[in-house]
């Protein structure tokens, strides 16, 4: 047997352990300015105009927005809303979310890039940055720097800019739920336990996912970004890069004609990658993580002008446009389909069904407690009684009298009261009252009457509500 | 105290809780990292389905293990300090009860100072003023309307409060000892020791007393009956006896019926005879309110029947 040619040593190959948890990246968004980034600047300014400022409106002595939780009263305006209210934030939930299907449907995720409160923080935050410690280049190079005084004083300044607008924000969120005006009159010391706690708590909140947490928010704690999918169709627009018009890509001076090179309009200058507060490539195609900010296309369009192309190259399309080649009206004709325009009826009728329950909503409350240990008694030879706890709610600002009447039965009638009831503003009372029928006007037995508790001051805000008239066999 | 007959369930829980937690521990710290060949495709798993199905394998941000690992302290430190691991009580001492307790001293030392203030006046003033008849009247609603109505109107067997008619005496002090000691009022049975006729001739007497239609016949016979069997407790002229809670039988009003049936069925068969020994027909609120309350709600009451001496919202 001859001895082999050739021996090919057997090695295990090289084999590495990685991590599955991976450190973040950080990502140093370029600045961007352009018409979407002007939209955002836009939503920011008006966003954060009604939340900072909503909470120092006054109303009729009161503060007009308050969510007295304590109390369990939430006032909006000249709107009182009680516990047995909760029926309209359960519609006002059904209204945000079809109205976010809706919007959602026909413009990809603009909630997302242009609205959500962790988007609008970390502009802020992001714009503290950048004008203490520069734009994207000099953070780089001051990450990369060594530990030096200048660095410590950039980085010092920056977080104590975050934390104030923080805590600002934190002691606005809880004006929301203690009168704003008494809560700044005891900051710092004078703030109780859990006032304290919680304007704490929310300042963390936003210090943490607005100036460190940032897109780690988007990519992996919002469940939006998940399910967005299920609500996009062909037709829905979304940001885009027209691969069709783009590629190949490549750099090429600014008198050449591309398509002489056989290049398409991508320069390859990656602004757009850039740009991204995300740190994804729009290139590769609509991605989970990207949440429709539209700075690549606000960076894209800046370099399309300077080289003398169209704009458009990454912009708001549908996926049926993209591959089809249809032109800017043929997609906005496509905004009128079936989805969308379902979504826009359901959501007009429930949005008219909310305003006119709410103009319409009867100010006074009124539940009928029965007697249940002594059912009936006898109250002079003949008469039966059946005595009952009427609980008055007197929901608005206004006091009122009431006056209270029992029907139902022939000869029902409500004695012991000396007059009318009177209640303040806001009150709630209960008044304990008998009702005699004589014996025989009807059978033995459990009969329904009913209870109209009017207002003698205005004769419109009246209620009836139904109980039982017993007379025993 | 312990719920079972054996620690063993304690141990068990225990056991079973902290071997939970390390074992979290374990499988965070062993699945953490993962073998790779050097220079193989970053991002998929290397699985493919179908042809050309792959999976990527995206690795989780660094904070959410240490998000995992501070929720494993935390359980470790939450289970020393509070009671969690069978029958261990936990470092803080925190209870349900204890809970309940710091939160009823913590109401209790906000009224005391209100229920003070009435403590040092006398009854008649207390019912006059409006705040104290309202907490008079919560307290009525919640421990007396069950039985006496929420309108303290009464029902059959359960006298009513408002009519100024008492059968232990309607001043404030006797008031407060009504409620305080409750009562137990013994109407014994007659018909044994009167006979048909007999309950019927002292019925009828009872009804002449307060005016009441009878048979003139039954009612002259009924009258030394009445006399020999019903004076002691009721007074010769029938007027009843706070001291022992014996009605007052010539007014008009009737806490069983005044018809024929429900006086002769009083007076055959009795009312309340059937007190096991000690219990009270009127309860004993003094176990469950404290006197200052009990002025309070004995000033409500004693307003209801005097409603000139309290001024009426």
């Amino acid at each position: 047997m001859n001895a082999p040619d050739k021996v090919i040593p057997i090695v295990a190959a090289p084999v590495d352990e990685v991590s599955l948890y991976e450190i973040r990246r950080k990502i140093h968004p370029r600045s961007v300015a352009g018409r979407f980034a002007t939209w955002r600047w836009a939503l920011v300014a008006i966003t954060q105009l009604v939340f900072y400022g909503l909470p120092w409106l006054t109303w009729n002595g009161r503060q007009a927005v308050l969510f007295d939780l304590a109390a369990r009263k939430f006032y909006v305006f000249g709107l009182v809303l009680w516990p047995q209210d909760v029926i309209y934030l359960a519609v006002l939930l059904v209204i945000a979310a079809i109205s976010l299907f809706l919007f959602t449907a026909v413009a990809g995720r603009v909630w997302c890039g242009y609205a959500c409160p962790q988007t609008v923080y970390t502009s802020i935050f992001m714009w503290i940055e950048r004008h203490i410690e520069g734009d994207r280049t000099a953070r780089l190079k001051l990450d990369a720097a060594p530990a030096s005084p200048a660095k410590a004083a950039k980085r010092l300044a920056k977080h104590a800019a975050w934390i104030a607008i923080a805590l600002w924000t934190g002691f606005t969120f809880v004006g929301y739920f203690t009168a704003i005006r008494g809560l700044a009159a005891r900051v710092p010391f004078a703030l109780g336990g859990w006032e304290t706690f919680w304007v704490l708590f929310y300042g963390l909140a936003t210090y943490g996912n607005a100036g460190w947490m940032r897109e780690q928010v988007c990519k992996y704690m919002c469940p939006y970004a998940r399910f967005q999918s299920v609500m996009f169709d062909k037709d829905t627009l979304i940001v885009a890069y027209d691969s069709g018009r783009g590629e190949p890509r490549g750099s090429r001076g600014r008198k050449v004609d591309p398509s002489a090179a056989g290049l398409g309009h991508c320069v390859d200058c990656e602004i757009c990658v850039q740009v991204c507060p995300t740190g994804i490539d729009i290139r590769d195609g609509l991605q989970y993580e990207c949440i429709g900010c539209a700075a690549c296309i606000d960076g894209c369009d800046q370099v399309m002008d300077k080289m003398g192309y169209a704009r458009g190259l990454i912009r708001y399309a549908s996926e049926r446009s993209l591959g089809a080649g249809l032109d800017s009206r043929a997609v906005a004709a496509r905004i009128l389909r079936p989805r969308t325009l379902v979504y826009a009826s359901i959501l007009v009728v429930v949005s008219l069904a909310l305003a006119g329950s709410i103009a319409l909503r009867n100010p006074l409350k009124v539940d009928v407690l029965r007697d249940r240990g002594a059912l009936a008694r006898e109250a002079s030879p003949g008469i039966v009684e059946n005595v009952y706890r009427l609980q008055i709610m007197n929901t608005d600002e206004t006091a009122r009298r009431y006056a209270i009447d029992a029907t139902g039965l022939p000869g029902l009638a409500v004695v012991g009261m000396t007059g009318p009831v009177a209640l303040d503003a806001l009150e709630t009372r209960t008044v304990a009252l008998r009702v005699q029928l004589p014996a025989d006007a009807a059978a033995p037995g459990a009969h329904k009457i009913e209870f109209d508790v009017r207002s003698v001051d205005s004769p419109a805000v009246a209620r009836s509500e139904r109980s039982t008239f017993i007379l025993p066999r | 105290m312990s719920d079972f007959t054996s620690e063993f369930w304690n141990v068990y829980i225990a056991a079973l809780t902290v071997i939970s937690i390390l074992g979290c521990g374990w499988l965070l710290w062993t699945q953490s990292r993962a073998k790779i060949k050097v220079g193989s495709q970053g991002d998929t798993t290397g699985h493919v389905w179908d042809g050309d199905l792959a999976e990527y394998n995206n690795p989780l941000p660094r904070w959410w293990m240490w998000l995992f690992w501070i929720t494993i302290v935390f359980s470790l430190g939450y289970l020393a300090l509070y009671p969690g691991l069978g029958r261990y009580a936990g470092m803080l001492g925190w209870s349900q009860a204890g809970q309940y307790r710091e939160e009823a001293s913590a109401v209790e030392a906000r009224v005391a100072p209100l229920y003070a203030k009435y403590a040092a006046m006398d009854i008649e003033k207390v019912a006059m003023d409006p705040d104290a008849r309202a907490m008079g009247e919560r307290l009525f609603v919640n421990n007396c309307a069950q039985c006496h109505g929420s309108d303290a109107g009464g029902a059959k067997g359960f006298p009513s409060l408002r009519d100024g008619d008492w059968l232990y005496g309607g001043s404030p002090e006797r008031i407060v000892e009504s409620i305080t000691s409750g009562r137990a009022g013994v109407m014994p049975p007659m018909g044994a020791a009167l006979g048909n006729e007999g309950v019927k001739e002292v019925v009828a007497y009872v009804r002449s007393l307060s005016g009441l239609t009878a048979d003139p016949l039954r009612v002259q016979l009924g009258k030394p009956k009445f006399a020999a069997n019903c004076a002691a407790c009721h007074g010769v002229d029938g007027r009843g006896n706070t001291a022992v809670g014996a009605p007052n039988l010539t007014d008009s009003v009737w806490l069983y019926g005044a018809t024929e049936t429900a006086i002769t069925e009083t007076v055959t068969r009795g009312r309340n005879t059937n007190l096991a020994s000690g219990a009270r027909t009127m309860p004993a609120f003094g176990a469950t309110l404290s006197p200052e309350r009990i002025r309070v709600v004995a000033a409500y009451v004693w307003g209801l029947s005097h409603p000139q001496q309290t001024a009426s919202r």
